[in-house]
């Protein structure tokens, strides 16, 4: 390696950081100035320190008005909704790929079909035909309803699937000759083998299950029931009556919980999506 | 300790017929290995005892107890895998453990056996560590462990010296028929390495396309290999075959190349005329006599060296000579005539002297 790429490499790298970590500071930079300022058009990129306390106050108070939904609440609600998605997606699809990969039975290959074609089927093809199943279930504007329809999953399926069949079957022989039955197996191997790709899937399906908005929207129209992502929305109201800088602060709070989550499993999502222990 | 017996086990996968029908009987304590080219169905027989697949006939019987179509948890089995099919995820202690956990053995108890069994295996040390932070050999003597800790009545052994080099699967064969030995424990052996079997086996079961090609003690094997497939197999380097006929009323075979043979072991059955296969193994081959042999490559084993050549008719031969490669290029040899094979031509059937 000589100087010269060295320097390219570099300036590409500082390139490409800057290019995704900009607008972040600038929401960061914002949240602690005057609406008056953010109105006209006037960020600072550097953060007014002193103006901090504007992130208790949208926890506690939210939009700032008196019937506003306290951020805090949306926070817990984002939470327990991209929880339930993610460890809900990763049972079901655990369940069905152990199915699929491990038993011999009549028309195991139709099965496992009809779950691959409904990748080709988002969720904005089927929601109205989902609204009107958990309408007439009577879930709208429950928990249930917003978390429940989002939890199938082919893509999570199909991954587990394709973990499970570098698997050797030996070690299922070894484990049926040492006396495991299939939920034993399922249970002391299976889930140990692969639980790298799960914590990976899991960072994954957390992620989505926090960004979901078209569904929230329809499905809970309860303020109760407000995730973070539908409640900044709604924060912004006529370009007069906004406060920018608690819609900013709000966003800044909204992007915190997945990069924790990221973070604190970072190294298993790194090995789970590359190699794996096998 | 147990006994056990096949009776006219077949396994068809749908239009395929992989097994033909397999007798066989273990006595208590017996070592039988199985041997066969790759595709022969030695594997299959072995998935069939252990009950990791149906038979499509036929009935497996362990202590005359019927086991055919009994869950593999069920029937006392120990397996030993090729890949040894050790829980990665868990310790060496543990992987040995869990066959026993499952059974409800109490932590005492299992704390003794795994211990014992490791004192056995000499992986007191190493019982703490995860299965990649070991070697081959060891992995391969964990697999042996969780074999053994569960005290099973049946061993199966599938190629479990395969995957290791060379010195180690010499050294790792010695000590598992000394374990076997030691312990007892009737054990089914498969593998495709002819030395592997000759060493291990009580007894060998040469497979042939799914058909028991022939069954008995290795040495009875080597001396009197019942077709030509066996005589081919059993014994490195391979058994030289020639074309031959039947004259002299059966005491001599006219080879191909012109010299007449007589036999000195007796006559054997067959009209005159008929077409044989005369079969010599290379240790057999004599220097010196009236067969010429053009050598192609020879190869210095040090002790010993293997010779590849052709005879005048282009019917390759090895033989085996003392001391370093020779130095010409044409050699002569001889057949000597107690050591001769023969076989029938169309079936590849032994033919054996007449009695009396």
């Amino acid at each position: 390696m000589n100087r010269q790429t060295d320097w390219t490499a570099h300036v590409v790298l500082g390139l490409g950081v800057l290019l995704f970590a900009f607008p972040v500071w600038l929401v960061f930079a914002a949240s602690t100035q005057s609406t008056e300022a953010i109105s006209r058009g006037e960020i600072s990129l550097i953060p007014d320190f002193s103006r901090l306390g504007i992130y208790a106050e949208v926890l506690r108070h939210g939009a700032g008005h008196q019937s506003a939904t306290p951020v805090w609440r949306m926070l817990g609600i984002s939470f327990a909704m991209a929880i339930c998605i993610a460890v809900g997606k990763i049972i079901i699809s655990f369940l069905s790929a152990y199915a699929i990969a491990f038993f011999r039975f009549p028309f195991r290959m139709i099965a496992f079909w009809t779950i691959f074609l409904t990748l080709m089927l988002p969720v904005e093809v089927r929601i109205i035909p989902t609204y009107a199943v958990m309408a007439n279930f009577g879930l709208i504007n429950t928990f249930t309803g917003l978390t429940v329809p989002l939890i199938a999953s082919a893509t999570a399926t199909l991954l587990f699937r394709q973990v499970f069949l570098t698997i050797p079957d030996e070690l299922m022989e070894a484990a049926r000759m040492d006396g495991a039955g299939p939920w034993r197996f399922l249970k002391d191997i299976l889930v140990p083998v692969s639980a790298t790709n799960i914590a990976a899937l899991f960072v994954i399906l957390f992620v989505y299950g926090w960004n979901q908005y078209l569904w929230p929207l329809l499905v809970a129209a309860d303020p109760k029931l407000e995730p973070i992502v539908i409640g900044i929305v709604k924060m912004i109201g006529s370009e007069a009556e906004t406060e920018w800088n608690r819609v900013m602060a709000t966003a800044v709070l909204a992007l915190l919980p997945p990069v924790a989550v990221v973070v604190l499993m970072q190294r298993w999502f790194v090995s789970g999506l590359t190699e794996g222990e096998k | 300790m147990a006994t056990l017996t096949l009776t006219g086990l077949r396994k068809s996968f749908g239009e395929t017929h992989v097994l033909h029908g397999i007798d066989l009987s273990l006595a208590d304590g017996e070592m039988l290995v199985i041997v066969g080219a790759s595709g022969c169905g030695k594997s299959t027989l072995l998935r069939l005892v252990a009950g990791l697949e149906t038979p499509t006939a036929g009935s497996i019987r362990i202590d005359e107890r019927e086991v055919t179509n009994v869950d593999p948890s069920q029937r006392d089995i120990a397996m030993v895998f090729q890949n040894y099919a050790l829980y990665p995820h868990m310790s060496v202690f543990d992987n040995m453990a869990y066959g026993l956990r499952i059974r409800g053995l109490s932590r005492e108890e299992i704390t003794r056996r795994v211990n014992d069994t490791a004192g056995l295996l000499g992986l007191e040390a190493l019982l703490a560590r995860k299965p990649r932070q070991l070697s081959g050999g060891q992995r391969q003597r964990v697999a042996m462990g969780r074999a053994i800790v569960r005290e099973p009545k049946l061993f199966l052994f599938d190629e479990p010296l395969s995957n290791l080099d060379a010195k180690l699967r010499v050294q790792m064969r010695a000590e598992i028929r000394r374990l076997q030995r030691r312990l007892g424990v009737t054990s089914l052996f498969v593998t495709h390495d002819q030395v592997e079997a000759m060493t291990l086996g009580d007894r060998l079961l040469v497979l042939n396309q799914g058909h028991a090609a022939q069954l008995a003690t290795p040495m009875e094997i080597f001396e009197k290999p019942a077709d030509t497939y066996v005589a081919g197999f059993i014994g490195a380097p391979a058994m030289n075959f020639c074309g031959a006929t039947l004259v002299d009323e059966g005491r001599a075979a006219r080879l191909d190349l012109g010299p007449v043979i007589a036999f000195t072991d007796g006559q054997r059955p067959g009209e005159e005329g008929q077409t044989i296969i005369v079969g010599i193994r290379p240790e057999h081959v004599l220097q010196g006599g009236g067969l010429d042999v053009i050598v192609e490559l020879a190869e210095p084993l040090g002790s010993e060296t293997v010779i590849h050549g052709r005879l005048s008719d282009g019917t390759p031969l090895l033989l085996r000579a003392p001391g370093g490669p020779p130095r010409e290029e044409k050699l002569a040899v001889s057949f000597p005539p107690a050591h001769l094979h023969v076989f029938d031509q169309g079936s590849g059937k032994r033919l054996d002297p007449i009695r009396g």
